[in-house]
């Protein structure tokens, strides 16, 4: 056979499957939003009825509507998801700059100790954070530093402090991961352009701002959004640290069946839980949505690896 | 032998300058993290309790450890479950985001849609969501569906037929049935393989395109030793990520346990006999995979 129709038949026989694949995969992650999206349209009726998939029998707009506004405010979805968006924006911006001036540290100088120090970086990725969570939460209860403040130490559970101190020095949650990140950026940056600003005249902090941090925005980009995504998502150190704080978002969904009366059926809260899922993923959806572009360049111009 | 500050050049000078640039994470890390763990072993070893202006520990040795294993009577079984699910995952994961990465850094149409959808599952990870999936009736039947479909005996038999080694069938069965978590621990891991994929210098596969080398053989040749650091990035990931992710059993006991039932010293002892487990298991994979991974430099 002409090899070169063979050789396209190859190619064109690889495209078929790998665009099965590519789809069937796609919609196996897809699957379960678009099935959370149906149940919010059901009545309970219409979860027995096993004929029922995707969508319901009675359907009618008015309905869903009002059920919608029904789950909103007994989530009281206003006020808890603009807290959740303040509060994670503030941890994430906080986690944003110290990450990458710790990351900028590590990727352009030679200190001594420094393999050493960057060791602990990733030492604090791997232990579970269940383990310190205990003593931290005693600390930021009573919390004196250790001795070094006066008085007899200051309750900070229920306030912003405790995720404003852990972010803004590198070691909240997943905090390695981003300095890892930041780091293996500013290696990959030439020296020239350093130190063509240093032979120019431009101080330090001049050549990271002018310099530096231009090239770095679309791994900016990638810091903030997992971090603002995870900060979002989070009930772990929200719930030990936020203890009769405000009101947010992951915890008006956790008690969201808790609004309804007892004997709610277990078809109607399914329903209610998904309405509430549905509601607490929009957020997160439609900041992906913006910052996409350059999630996806960003890995493909840098990449994570350097 | 210690020099003058003065007398050094301006490059050592900048370079004592790095201290300063990640002193934030220094003071961090005695303050929110040495401390605590230090703190965590004295608890512990103790006895925790809450007086009117502060808390006090009673040393009691090593009695939380023997509660944990030998009174508790969930313990042993979620430790063991918790770690060999997590070492059943990880080739699982690996091979999984491997082979997606590579189909995703080929060109084709509506690729970037394809990477949108992919990287979902990374802001769709959230505790809140897995706690309430646990009771969702549609969750289930969809669960139920999924298995059904995936481990029919005759799949199964067909592979049996091909006389495959049956702990190797055994094992595809296990993972397919569990693809929704594979895809959502794969996300992290396809991301950083993606990276690396698209590091490669093309000029090494036009050079091998010319040298007449197969498909096949580029793969084995460039592609797998080029990428081979990061199987060790991504093995320690997930190791890490499975360990403390949401919805895992032994880490929302030990939650249960502290904030539900206040019992400190005894979720303390259990964290930290989970923190050397994952420790000597992170140490002992590493240093095998370490041994067949390839650097350029």
């Amino acid at each position: 056979m002409n090899l070169v129709i063979k050789k396209r038949l190859n190619d064109i026989s690889w495209a078929a499957v790998r665009g099965v694949l590519i789809i069937g995969l796609c919609f196996l992650i897809v699957y379960p939003l678009f099935i959370k999206f149906a149940t919010t349209l059901m009545t309970e009726k219409d979860i027995f009825d096993r004929t029922v998939r995707w969508v319901p029998r009675n359907f009618s707009i008015s309905r869903v509507a009002n059920h919608y506004l029904e789950v909103a405010q007994n989530m009281n979805y206003l006020r808890a998801s603009l807290n959740s968006l303040l509060f994670s924006l503030a941890i994430s911006v906080c986690q944003l700059i110290s990450c990458t001036v710790i990351g900028y540290g590590f990727g352009r100088f030679d200190f001594k100790g420094k393999g050493i120090l960057f060791g602990l970086v990733i030492f604090t990725l791997v232990v579970p954070p269940q383990m310190i969570a205990i003593p931290l939460f005693l600390n930021f209860r009573y919390f004196d530093l250790y001795g070094l403040l006066p008085g007899d130490g200051f309750n900070l559970i229920g306030t912003f402090w405790p995720f404003l101190l852990t972010a803004l020095t590198g070691t909240g949650s997943r905090n390695g991961l981003f300095i890892y990140i930041a780091r293996q950026h500013f290696r990959g940056m030439p020296r020239a352009l350093e130190e063509s600003a240093y032979i120019d005249g431009a101080g330090q902090l001049r050549t990271f701002f002018t310099i530096m941090l231009p090239g770095a925005i679309p791994i900016m980009v990638v810091i903030f959004l997992f971090s603002f995504v995870w900060q979002w998502n989070d009930i772990f150190f929200t719930s030990v640290f936020m203890r009769g704080g405000m009101p947010l978002l992951p915890f008006s969904l956790q008690h969201l069946t808790g609004q309804y009366h007892w004997s709610i059926s277990e078809e109607f809260k399914t329903i209610v839980n998904n309405t509430g899922m549905i509601l607490f993923i929009i957020p997160l959806l439609l900041i992906y949505v913006f910052l996409q572009r350059y999630f996806i360049e960003s890995i493909e111009r840098t990449g994570i690896v350097g | 032998m210690k020099k003058n500050f003065f007398k050094l050049s301006l490059k050592q000078k900048q370079n004592y300058a790095g201290y300063l640039w990640i002193s934030p994470f220094i003071i961090g890390f005695i303050f929110f993290f040495l401390a605590p763990m230090i703190q965590s072993f004295l608890f512990s070893v103790s006895e925790l309790k809450f007086t009117p202006d502060g808390y006090e520990l009673n040393f009691v040795g090593m009695q939380n450890f023997v509660y944990a294993v030998t009174v508790d009577p969930n313990f042993n079984q979620y430790f063991t479950e918790t770690i060999l699910g997590v070492l059943v995952n990880i080739p699982a994961v690996i091979m999984f985001s491997f082979f997606v990465a590579s189909l995703l850094n080929q060109k084709f149409k509506g690729r970037t849609v394809a990477r949108i959808i992919f990287f979902l599952p990374v802001i769709l990870t959230a505790g809140v969501l897995h706690q309430l999936e646990v009771e969702d009736l549609m969750h289930l039947t969809m669960q139920d569906e999924g298995s059904v479909m995936l481990s029919a005996a005759m799949v199964r038999d067909f592979l049996l037929d091909m006389s495959l080694p049956q702990v190797l069938i055994d094992y595809v069965i296990l993972a397919a049935g569990n693809i929704p978590q594979l895809i959502e621990y794969s996300a992290i891991p396809i991301l950083i393989f993606l990276a690396g994929l698209q590091s490669i210098p093309s000029h090494l596969y036009e050079c091998a395109t010319i040298e007449g080398a197969t498909g096949w053989e580029t793969f084995w040749k460039i592609t797998f030793p080029l990428v081979s650091p990061l199987f060790l990035t991504n093995i320690i990931f997930i190791i890490v990520y499975s360990f403390t992710a949401p919805g895992n059993t032994l880490v929302d006991y030990i939650y249960s346990l502290t904030w539900g039932r206040g019992i400190f010293g005894v979720s303390v002892a259990m964290s930290l006999m989970y923190f050397l487990a994952i420790s000597i298991i992170l140490v002992v994979v590493g240093l095998i995979v370490e041994r067949n991974v390839f650097y350029m430099e």
